[in-house]
């Protein structure tokens, strides 16, 4: 591992080659070492107010600013490098190399909020410029200090990429002190945040003062990225504060919930990364924390109980489905309404429904075979069907549910007879027991319970 | 109630300097000599007026008259090129607990993740105060408000999943909760449903009822007469400022509307239903 990284280090104990036993990647999960132990509980810590900060740096649309802060700390680290060499040190103190990674990454911020303000570029130039010259300067300074014949610079490569083994313990204490006070900073601000980034004019005229919880906002994300950089990189460290809470917010509609989520997720990555890293030196972690992350965020888009992609296919197959039962049920209705015969058995006809919409006669099998499982219909063969009386008592709840909201729309809302069927049919899949019931009371006068109004308007080939 | 040209010049060489007696000393709302400009061209100018007490308040104008700009520059939201604003005597800052404001709808993101109550409950953080969690007591002040526009059966429901009429209702319920003296409203009629638009208007009676004071940006002008009681016609500077039954005549609406025939249609047949 010294070979590795050459600043002296007593960091974890790690297997020499890519060879694993199992014994060590036990030892590693369970935390049995004590170095190890200690990497592995700062990146958590770390994961953790990453993502709890960066539920708020999300909601208040500023995730590439945390980038440019991240780009923009490296000429930093390299100047307060030749400081310290220039004053005699080494150059290797860690507080005195994350100074200068705060300040300058400060100043990228301050350089974004400046051409945005002075010129009339938009911001997403605006960081793109600052992000690219800051870091480009960095590379360069970074050249010259390698060239420096003092000092022993070449330990300040891994704040790009971050290398957790390259972590001296008495850092490890600094990251978790700081990543936990950023947390408990969060938690304390979490009401005067949410208002912030829901809505600043109101906060502003609630007397809130905005910029100092804007400055207070990107300082928390400031001491976050500095003490990450080490674990994570400046490059990937803003994924380390975007993708947990994006992650999170497929899952819940929630505030509360989605920080907590977000910092879950966020340390659950801070968890498998350390540890991957711990066993396999030459991954870094920065890169696993990334994929780990990545991957929950993926899942959390495909499967998420709110707002993933699945669910509101879900959602959507499912009102389909009703929907098209719903005008089976109907024209259902209207057939044994026409057919107007008292005492003739209720009879309709596949080759007759079949015209009454625009359905295919595949779906209209479908939707046959269903209502047949539902003994809402019976074959009587030839594609002809007997309608049950439990058949006969849906179709009719579904065409008053329907004709009611026709009636409604025509005196409450002003819609002509002629487009009512169209705008009634849009809506009234949807109308919840709570709606028909407010319909009834509305109309009940006119309309009693259990009875079928006759339609408000002529009953065509497509409509009904 | 229309300020004198004369004593707006006069106001105009002293800059800066309360306009002493033309002004009432405890108005809602006193506003001396106001001008805004975004980027040195000016949006409102010499703004020199008293809201009085108790009154419904309309602000009508054209589009870019500046009438949105001048509840935020009231508000310390935009700043001020010139002028000073007093609430109930006082400088606005020093009075914040007595104004509450209702933004415009589209100026949050309605994807926020918070419920209607949530949202209502932002009212109270002016008076929960730094660091301090939501209580109980603030929650049942949230229900309340939202009852009183008529939302208390959606108070769990996430706000994108609200129509846009029940998203200004919430609104409104957010400003009502902070229980102010004085009510800044930027457009809360616009392109609400007709139930909503007859919840805003009982709020408004309501208001007036308990003697506050409610200014409304509003851009219809039919509706100007039977809901407002007094009406400021605003394009860049004051064209009338005045009880709706007196300013609000088809010739401030020339001047105020400039060439725009088919609004003034709309205005005159407003006016011909109101004098009904």
């Amino acid at each position: 591992m010294t070979t590795l990284s050459p600043i002296p280090t007593d960091g974890p104990h790690v297997v020499h080659d890519t060879a694993l036993n199992l014994g060590d990647v036990v030892d590693v999960l369970l935390l049995r070492d004590y170095n190890t132990m200690l990497v592995v509980l700062a990146t958590v810590v770390l994961g953790l107010a990453a993502g709890a900060i960066g539920t708020f740096l999300l909601l208040r649309r500023r995730a590439l600013m945390g980038d440019a802060l991240s780009h923009a700390m490296l000429p930093g680290i390299a100047i307060a490098f030749m400081v310290m060499v220039a004053f005699g040190g080494s150059g290797k103190s860690m507080p005195g190399l994350l100074i200068g990674a705060a300040v300058t990454g400060l100043l990228g911020v301050a350089a974004v909020l400046a051409i945005t303000r002075l010129t009339r570029l938009k911001d997403d130039a605006a960081l793109g410029v600052v992000l690219s010259v800051f870091f480009g300067f960095g590379v360069a300074l970074l050249g010259i200090v390698q060239d420096m014949p003092e000092g022993s610079p070449a330990g300040l490569a891994s704040f790009i990429q971050g290398k957790t083994a390259s972590i001296v313990r008495k850092d490890l204490w600094l990251i978790l002190i700081v990543a936990g006070v950023v947390a408990l900073m969060t938690v304390l601000l979490f009401k005067e945040l949410a208002l912030l980034c829901f809505d600043e004019a109101f906060a502003s005229v609630q007397g809130w003062p905005v910029l100092t919880l804007d400055v207070m906002l990107l300082t928390l994300v400031t001491a976050v990225t500095v003490v990450g950089l080490q674990a994570v990189g400046l490059i990937l460290i803003i994924a380390l504060l975007i993708i947990p809470p994006a992650a999170a917010r497929f899952w819940t509609e929630r505030l509360g919930v989605m920080l907590a989520l977000a910092a879950l997720i966020g340390g659950l990555g801070g968890w498998i990364g350390a540890s991957i890293s711990a066993l396999v030196p030459r991954l870094p972690a920065g890169a696993i924390i990334v994929i780990v992350v990545a991957t929950i965020f993926v899942a959390s888009m495909l499967f998420g109980a709110r707002r993933g992609v699945v669910a509101r296919l879900i959602v959507q197959a499912r009102l389909g489905r009703t929907v098209r039962r719903q005008h089976l049920l109907r024209a259902i209705f209207e057939h044994v309404e026409a057919a107007d015969a008292e005492d003739a058995e209720p009879i309709v006809v596949e080759a007759t429904l079949v015209q009454e919409r625009s359905w295919s006669r595949a779906a209209l099998r479908r939707l046959l075979r269903w209502a047949r499982r539902r003994h809402l219909l019976a074959a009587v063969g030839d594609g002809r069907w007997r309608v049950t009386d439990l058949g006969l008592t849906e179709a009719a709840r579904v065409a008053r549910n329907h004709r009611l909201w026709e009636i409604y729309l025509i005196h409450h809302a002003d819609v002509a007879p002629s487009h009512v069927d169209r705008d009634a049919d849009q809506i009234e899949h949807v109308l919840g027991p709570r709606l028909v019931r407010e319909l009834e009371r509305l109309l009940e006068p006119a309309h009693p319970a259990g009875t079928v109004p006759p339609s408000p308007h002529v009953i065509g080939p497509e409509g009904g | 109630m229309t300020t004198a040209p004369a004593s707006r010049r006069a106001a105009r060489e002293r800059p800066h300097v309360a306009t002493g007696a033309e002004h009432h000393p405890d108005a809602p709302l006193s506003i001396h000599d106001m001008t805004v400009a975004y980027h040195r061209k000016p949006v409102i100018w010499d703004i020199d007026l008293d809201i009085p007490a108790g009154k419904l308040v309309g602000i009508v104008g054209p589009n870019g008259a500046g009438k949105s700009t001048l509840i935020k520059a009231c508000l310390d939201l935009v700043p001020r090129a010139s002028g000073r604003v007093l609430v109930y005597g006082r400088p606005y800052p020093e009075q914040r607990r007595r104004v509450a404001y209702v933004p415009q709808r589209e100026t949050v993101d309605w994807e926020y993740p918070i419920n209607a109550l949530g949202l209502v409950t932002m009212g109270r953080y002016g008076q929960i105060g730094w660091f301090r969690p939501v209580t109980r007591r603030h929650r049942a002040a949230a229900r309340a408000a939202l009852e009183r526009v008529g939302m208390q059966d959606y108070a769990d429901r996430q706000i994108s999943q609200l129509s846009g009429g029940q998203q200004q209702r919430v609104f409104l319920a957010r400003a009502l909760v902070q229980d102010a003296d004085l009510y800044l409203m930027d457009e809360p009629f616009a392109g609400v449903d007709a139930a909503t638009e007859r919840a805003i208007v009982q709020v408004l009676r309501d208001l007036q009822a308990a003697g506050r004071t409610v200014l409304v940006v509003h851009h219809d002008l039919q509706t100007v007469p039977t809901y407002f009681d007094w009406v400021l016609l605003l394009n860049m500077r004051v064209v009338a400022f005045g009880p709706t039954a007196e300013v609000f005549t088809e010739d401030n609406l020339r001047k105020t509307y400039g060439g725009k025939l088919t609004l003034l249609d709309a205005a005159a047949q407003a006016m011909a239903r109101a004098q009904r």
